[in-house]
């Protein structure tokens, strides 16, 4: 099985490791994989495969009320899940490392980075010297590209950027120069340019000590250039595994196919597929494969017998019955041209000069205009104040000098100075669907509200309106008497959706809706809004992902430090962007597809 | 005053913050002030007719509003007595005809005597108590332990000192005095038996919601991210408990203490008159009871300061145990701040500003 591997070499050996909940619920079993030296291995899956779950276990944690009950995990030689006490402390971090997802939280805030360096060295060599220990993180310092004079080593962790955060966290795990090492979506948090920056040093680091490395992460399109072997994970069980090149041109699992064909890619656009229904809970799991349920491929037989992880080509193995044996065609063409907006005709949202200030100013005479029936990207890192400005245009901005003309006529700046006529004209939608939603109304009293409010209908009118919306955005109509928590992301994200067209807008403005999402349930919301898109409504989509854009947008806005760099259709910004600024986010956005842009 | 060290040729960062404060901390107390003098003095009531009572000959009430300066205007009036009282002149206590700043002062000391053996007392324990039970979420301990400290929250102050006299001061096991009348003659370092008890007693009543305090926060934040990182990172767990956890669970608990001063700084008064502990509480029950005006004024101007002060106190504690807070500097003026900038009554800030963390 692992003859194509350097056996010698081996750093991780999982077998059989199973991961159950109070009451032998199961999250994750039947896990074997193995890793060598300066491998760097993907872990592909969505939220609630179990994922990160494994990742923790490696380095014998689980998160509170779950419970390794059984396998066995063997880095270079030592059976971990058999530690106990001060060994076990002293193998994690020191045998195996751990990269945690947000480093700014991750990161203690009332420790300094050369405290957390100093510490972490020591909990391990208790008998180094002064200068043993100050010549090892100056060496690791330099190593994850940070500086390591005494002022940095001074900071606090609030004082630091983010990519510096994580390049800390990086350096937390390396100073101890571990034998493998775990990073649970190290770059979700961080911006396109930095992520490419972060995942360069981590490429070098692991390759130049021989460190084995899992990446754990839900987008395959980031990990694409960075990893040797990809494992997909779905409902607590590995589907496929297989070597970079194999995965991404002949995957063999459909689901590993579904997550590939819903992730939006800067470099062509074409219709997200997202994938329907969603992964079984923990616990629900159904007999047979667990992904018939959502497979298009699926036969009778799918439904009784379920699928072993077993050889299909070499080493890449798959757990399907049917598996696809054809390479996936991903095409470079641009597949639509959006439709160019007729110029001073039907500008439906005119900005000029625009200023917002906060404690300092975050927008400097930021000018756009959009027109009817057409969607606007705002595309910038974070701090480059396109929240700002979608806030200040959906009038909740304060401190906002400049004009705004909407329809043809000038725009308040306070929503609550604005004409009750207008008011429900313009709507937003918020990024986090898990906070957006009050936990203490149903589904029907959060999109009753403005039904009472803006037009004053209230009973069965209302509950009609609201069945309507619910069916226009793809929910169930039993939703309606739901509370959010019995809701999945992605459908809250469209309850908050709901909420904005029960007002019938206009205009839509969408902030970052989809980033706190998984993929397949983006390109879901994302077809959404395209539909809504068709039948006249405006959007302005916030977004720091040219993925996204390139999915939905037809027109683009570069946002930089609270300026406009650059502005035009998709295809010209993303195809021939003019700015230095713009070239470098296009440059470093992940994608699927090879070269073809710098 | 000692030299800044070289390193660091700038003043902190918080320094502007911080004399920002004491200037609306010093706005607070002229307020106070203010409102102290119009309740006891201007309001339309005549204080010398209050002193005096409802039988007393119009001579009389006339001799004691010139002695009082009452026939003066009101303005007049009030810029003497904060002059005055910006001098430490507080007036004659009419009672005793002492000057009322001598009879305070003794009695302020006191009070922060006692108000110091609570704070030695209730915060290592609260702090001890709170980390062990934390760490102990859930389990036995931490269920009867809390169980305990409700009980005694539940329990009214003055059962719990009377407890403790019936208990340490009865015939018969007189380990400590049922009283603590203070001998004037003595310091009061050598007196410190007397403390004891109403120390005791206090710390009783403040315990339990402290405690419960520091427990909250240390669950929180050992739960948090960091704290798994650095568990993931194979610190050692004493070193989490009081190097990873403590420091972050401390802001919450430093405001606690703060509100248990306030109500004793002012609140001490059951505990006082229990022991009869010559106290600011007694002090301030008695003025009112033989109408002592300057005495009066002068305990509350004292108490509200006390409580600014402790405000005050509290939010720098704050703000130098958290390093965001700590080294924030006030962020560069805007380009253009003709208008559209804040109005000045929402600039206030309770701590540094920060670095909007904006998208």
């Amino acid at each position: 099985m692992t003859a194509a591997l350097r056996v010698d070499t081996e750093v991780l050996r999982v077998s059989d490791l199973r991961v159950e909940l109070a009451g032998q619920v199961e999250v994750l079993a039947e896990v074997s994989f193995g890793l060598t030296a300066g491998e760097i291995v993907g872990l592909v899956g969505e939220s609630g495969s179990g994922k990160t779950t494994l990742a923790t276990a490696l380095l014998r944690h689980a998160r509170q009320g779950a419970r390794i009950v059984g396998g066995r995990i063997e880095v270079a030689g030592q059976a971990v899940l058999e530690l106990e006490g001060e060994a076990l402390r002293l193998a994690r971090g020191g045998l195996v490392g751990y990269v945690a997802q947000d480093p700014a939280t991750a990161l203690n805030p009332a420790l300094r980075v050369g405290a957390l360096l100093h510490e972490t060295l020591l909990a391990h060599q208790p008998g180094a010297t002064r200068d043993e220990l100050r010549q090892r993180i100056v060496e690791t310092l330099l190593d994850v590209g940070l500086p390591d004079d005494k002022a940095f080593l001074r900071r606090f962790p609030h004082q630091l950027s983010g990519g510096q955060q994580q390049r800390v966290m990086l350096a937390l795990a390396f100073v101890l120069r571990p034998r493998l090492i775990v990073l649970d979506e190290p770059t979700t948090a961080l911006d396109v340019t930095t992520q490419a920056h972060v995942l360069e040093t981590l490429k070098r680091l692991c390759r130049g000590h021989g460190v084995a490395a899992l990446y754990v992460t839900h987008d395959l399109a980031v990990v694409r250039d960075l990893v040797d072997r990809v494992l997909v994970m779905y409902a607590g069980r590995l589907v496929e595994m297989a070597g970079r090149e194999a995965l991404f041109v002949r995957p063999a699992h459909p689901y590993t196919r579904a997550l590939l064909a819903a992730i939006p890619d800067i470099a062509r656009r074409q219709p997200l597929q997202a994938i329907a229904g969603h992964a079984p809970a923990p616990g629900q799991r159904p007999v047979g494969c667990a992904f018939a349920p959502r497979c298009p491929r699926r036969r009778s037989e799918c439904l009784v017998v379920e699928p072993a992880l077993l050889a299909h080509d070499g080493i890449h193995q798959v757990a399907c019955l049917v598996p696809h044996q054809e390479p996936v065609t991903l095409t470079d063409t641009v597949s639509e041209a959006a439709a160019p907006v007729p110029e001073g005709e039907a500008v439906l949202l005119e900005v000029r000069d625009l200023d917002v200030a906060y404690d300092r100013q975050v927008l400097f005479d930021v000018s756009l205009q959009v027109g009817q029936g057409e969607c606007l990207a705002l595309v910038g890192e974070s701090g480059s104040g396109k929240t700002s400005l979608a806030r200040a245009i959906a009038g909740l901005g304060e401190n906002v000098q400049g004009h705004l003309r909407y329809a043809g006529e000038p725009l308040a700046f306070s929503a609550r100075r604005r004409d009750a006529r207008l008011r429900h004209q313009i709507q937003y939608v918020f990024q986090n669907p898990y906070r957006a939603l009050n936990p203490r109304q149903t589904v029907l009293q959060t999109l009753s509200a403005p039904l009472a409010h803006f037009f004053g209908v209230r009973g069965n009118e209302a509950r009609r309106r609201v069945e309507a919306v619910l069916e226009r955005v793809s929910l169930s109509t039993r939703v309606a008497h739901l509370y959010p928590h019995s809701l999945s992301g992605g459908e809250r994200q469209r309850v908050a959706i709901a909420r904005a067209l029960i007002c019938e807008p206009r205009l839509l403005v969408c902030d970052e809706i989809t980033s706190a999402l998984d993929v397949s349930v983006q390109a879901s919301i994302l077809a959404l809004l395209r539909r809504l898109q068709g039948q006249g409504l405006t959007l302005l989509f916030v977004t720091h992902d040219l993925g996204v854009v390139r999915a939905i947008a037809d027109r683009v806005l570069v946002l930089r430090q609270g300026r406009v760099v650059e502005q035009g259709t998709t295809e010209q910004v993303l195809g021939q962007p003019a700015d230095p600024y713009t070239r470098t986010l296009v440059a470093h956005s992940p994608s699927l597809i090879d070269a073809g842009q710098t | 005053m000692h030299e800044p060290p070289l390193r660091s040729p700038r003043a902190p960062a918080w320094l502007a913050w911080f004399i920002g404060r004491l200037g609306y901390g010093l706005l607070t107390a002229w307020v106070i002030s203010l409102v102290v003098f119009i309740a006891t003095q201007a309001l339309p009531s005549d204080p010398a007719r209050v002193i005096l009572g409802p039988d007393a000959p119009i001579e009389s009430i006339l001799t004691l509003q010139r002695q009082l300066g009452l026939d003066q205007p009101i303005l007049v009036q009030y810029l003497r007595w904060l002059g005055a009282a910006l001098r430490g002149d507080l007036g004659i206590s009419l009672d005793s005809q002492v000057p009322v700043a001598d009879l305070l002062f003794g009695r302020l000391g006191h009070t922060l005597a006692l108000l110091a053996g609570v704070l030695a007392l209730v915060v290592p324990l609260a702090l001890v108590l709170g980390v062990n039970l934390a760490l102990r979420r859930d389990r036995p301990l931490d269920r009867w332990g809390l169980s305990t400290l409700i009980l005694f929250k539940a329990t009214p102050s003055f059962l719990l000192a009377i407890g403790l006299v019936l208990l340490f001061s009865m015939p018969g096991m007189g380990w400590l005095p049922a009283v603590s009348i203070l001998d004037p003659q003595q310091p009061l370092w050598r007196q410190l038996h007397y403390l004891v008890l109403p120390v005791i007693a206090l710390g009783l009543s403040a315990l339990p919601y402290l405690t419960r305090m520091v427990r909250a926060s240390m669950i929180e934040a050992l739960e948090s991210d960091y704290v798994i990182a650095a568990r993931l990172r194979g610190i050692p767990e004493r070193r989490i408990v009081w190097r990873h956890t403590l420091p972050n669970a401390l802001t919450p608990a430093i405001q606690g203490v703060a509100l248990t001063l306030r109500t004793l700084v002012g609140g001490a008064l059951l505990a006082e008159v229990i022991f009869s502990y010559p106290g600011i509480g007694t002090a301030l029950n008695a003025a009112i009871q033989v109408r002592d005006l300057p005495m009066i004024q002068g305990i509350v101007l004292v108490i509200t300061l006390a409580v600014v002060l402790i405000n005050l106190l509290a939010d720098l504690f704050t703000v130098l145990l958290t390093p965001k807070l700590r080294t924030a500097r006030r962020v560069k003026m805007i380009r253009r701040n003709r208008r559209g900038l804040r109005p000045w009554w929402r600039r206030v800030r309770s701590a540094p500003a920060q670095e909007a963390t904006h998208d």
